[in-house]
């Protein structure tokens, strides 16, 4: 019988099916940050079950308000780093070894292709890059995946995107996956995964594979795919070298997660890229998706580069890009926050973050803050973001405040303008 | 078992989102109480006042498609749960609204469109839906009528509820 990934990854996980429909797997790793977290283990803790089903399966990370911003968010910290040091959870990054969750725990090797992931934030979708079903869950599954190491789902159908054709320059991974929203609706995708396929995906690094499967959630999947291949291994190797002889016995065992030929799937969706447009969000949803050429001129005050969506070394050098040796506009304000500290110190290294800074921006640390209006990078009612992050709903960055979601390159290039501008013109003038 | 059911809220659009239904600058907030008074206060609604009476009347919602989409915060659940809401019925969920509202015992029941416009018919601040969870109806009341409509949930979803929520499943049986 011909199965989807996501089938096989449910058939090996498949713990009970308490009832016809309702899967209860076995997660493979269950990650926590400080905003979903601290409701759990205080819950667990009156209960009188302030236990963890496995410590080394339990990555932890303080992420969304770093360092703390006030009594709230230190107690929201404590939390959670006590309750680590009291379960010896040693994949635990506090305060300068901390990133974005959804950046660090892939950059520390934890995700494997069919292993299932649950943390109690929606973008954990993002993991299925890797080749695993990942999924966004409530405090409640993930008090229970703490607990007892299990989550209940139903099991999602799939639709499988094939993304061929010849990707035009200056338009990225972000670009597609906007478009993409916009064909399949903020609900599109509700109880589905969505699998990414075809030679544009396949010549994409993990990061770019990462922004892709960050967004599914928008368009309502529960979890974004990626089929394991070269890429995956080659991402991964320094983590699992010392478990496969050589890559290509790592490529042969990771090829077991793989969708197979024939399968069902709910809906094929042929995309050519051929040609296509950078990609900016206009209204409060993200499948409100306009071509940049309809949305140039759009002034914006603020620009913000980072997040799970395009907060890496990748998205970082493509903007540094157009940045270098330029300045931004006056009327702009421009914050950068490298998703980890890893990306921090490379892209250091690489002297981008002296670009940022000689051109205006303010480098943030690696934080969750500005995109969902918690900390650094606040908008004050009226203003207007032009951010790579992957929400643009009302009040999402700042009450009051609007969004347009867009790739680094557009972000870098409208920081220089004030305006949203096409990175395309830019490039004509620098890279011709 | 507690019983659902109240005074109707409708909220007349599709893809109201958790940030809409408790903004993220109240996540820093530990104890549910503490966003009472912050419920749908960013709604992107014409005419709407979150801090009417109908709101702070409210026991149960009535809205349209993927309710709750966006962010996996409990928290939109719990702002209901504090406010005395624990019915919201909609045409469509997010997944992880909809699994937040039964892993918390509440309920998230789906309708078709055209019941939904059946609805929104009798909308008048006095309205009153009463749900009989046993039999799966609901029974709406207002100024106009009477009327009773079949829904479904999935038994899994049954059970939770009747169990008080997914911790007290999971652990009984895990």
């Amino acid at each position: 019988m011909t199965m989807t990934l996501t089938e096989k990854i449910f058939k090996a996980h498949l713990k009970d099916e308490p009832f016809p429909g309702t899967k209860v797997l076995d997660i493979d790793v269950v990650m926590c940050h400080e905003i979903t977290t601290p409701v759990a283990i205080n819950d667990l803790i009156a209960r009188g079950k302030d236990r963890v089903f496995d410590p080394e399966k339990i990555k932890a990370v303080i992420d969304h308000v770093t360092p703390a911003k006030d009594t709230e968010t230190a107690q929201q910290g404590k939390i959670l780093r006590d309750w680590a040091r009291r379960h010896n959870i040693k994949d635990f990054f506090d305060i300068g070894k901390n990133g974005v969750c959804h950046a660090i725990f892939p950059e520390k090797g934890f995700i494997r292709p069919g292993y299932t992931v649950i943390m109690g934030d929606s973008h954990t979708c993002t993991h299925g890059a890797f080749g695993a079903f990942a999924a966004g869950v409530g405090t409640t599954d993930l008090e229970v995946g703490i607990l007892k190491g299990v989550c209940a789902f139903r099991e999602p159908k799939t639709i499988c995107i094939n993304i061929n054709g010849k990707l035009p320059e200056g338009v990225y991974a972000k670009d597609i996956i906007l478009k993409i929203i916009k064909e399949l609706t903020v609900k599109g995708a509700t109880d589905c995964v969505i699998e990414f396929h075809g030679d544009i995906v396949k010549n994409m690094s993990m990061e770019s594979r990462m922004t892709l499967c960050n967004m599914a959630i928008e368009a309502g999947g529960t979890s974004g795919v990626c089929m394991p291949d070269e890429t995956t291994v080659d991402y991964l190797w320094p983590f699992i070298s010392s478990e496969y002889k050589n890559k290509k016995a790592a490529l042969e065992d990771f090829k077991k997660w793989k969708s197979d030929k024939g399968c069902e799937y709910m809906k094929v969706i042929d995309m050519d890229v051929t040609g296509m447009e950078p990609q900016v969000t206009f209204g409060y949803k993200p499948d409100e998706v306009k071509n940049i050429s309809e949305m140039e001129g759009t002034p914006v005050d603020q620009i913000y580069i980072g997040s799970c969506t395009n907060g890496r070394l990748e998205d970082l050098r493509i903007a540094a890009q157009f940045l270098k040796g330029k300045k931004i506009s006056p009327n702009i304000r421009g914050v950068v926050s490298p998703a980890t500290p890893k990306i921090f110190r490379e892209a250091d290294a690489e002297g981008i973050i002296k670009i940022f800074m000689d051109a205006g921006f303010c480098v943030t640390n690696p934080t969750c803050g500005a995109c969902l209006g918690m900390s650094n990078g606040v908008l004050a009612p009226g203003e207007v973001c032009a951010s790579t992050t992957n929400r643009n709903f009302n009040g999402r960055m700042g009450k009051g405040g609007m969004v347009h979601l867009v790739s680094p390159a557009v972000a870098a290039v409208t920081a220089l303008e004030g305006k949203i501008t096409d990175p395309r013109k830019h490039m004509k003038k620098k890279f011709k | 078992m507690k019983t659902f059911g109240g005074k109707v809220l409708f909220l007349d659009r599709s893809d109201i989102n958790t940030d809409e239904i408790i903004p993220a600058k109240y996540l820093t907030e530990i104890s549910k109480e503490a966003l009472k008074t912050h419920m749908i206060e960013d709604l992107k609604l014409e005419g709407f006042n979150p801090f009417s009476k109908d709101v702070s009347d409210a026991g149960v919602i009535v809205t349209r498609a993927n309710f709750g989409c966006g962010s996996s915060r409990e928290h939109a659940p719990w702002a209901f749960e504090v406010n005395g809401i624990n019915v919201v019925i909609a045409s469509g969920f997010a997944r992880i609204f909809r699994q937040n509202m039964f892993n918390c015992g509440m309920l998230a029941i789906e309708v078709t469109e055209s019941v939904i416009d059946k609805l929104f018919e009798h909308k008048d601040p006095k309205t009153g839906i009463k749900i009989d969870f046993q039999n799966n109806k609901l029974m709406i009341t207002s100024k106009k009528g009477k009327e009773t409509f079949d829904y479904h949930i999935s038994e899994f979803d049954k059970a939770l509820v009747k169990a008080g929520g997914w911790v007290e499943f999971a652990d009984a049986r895990y």
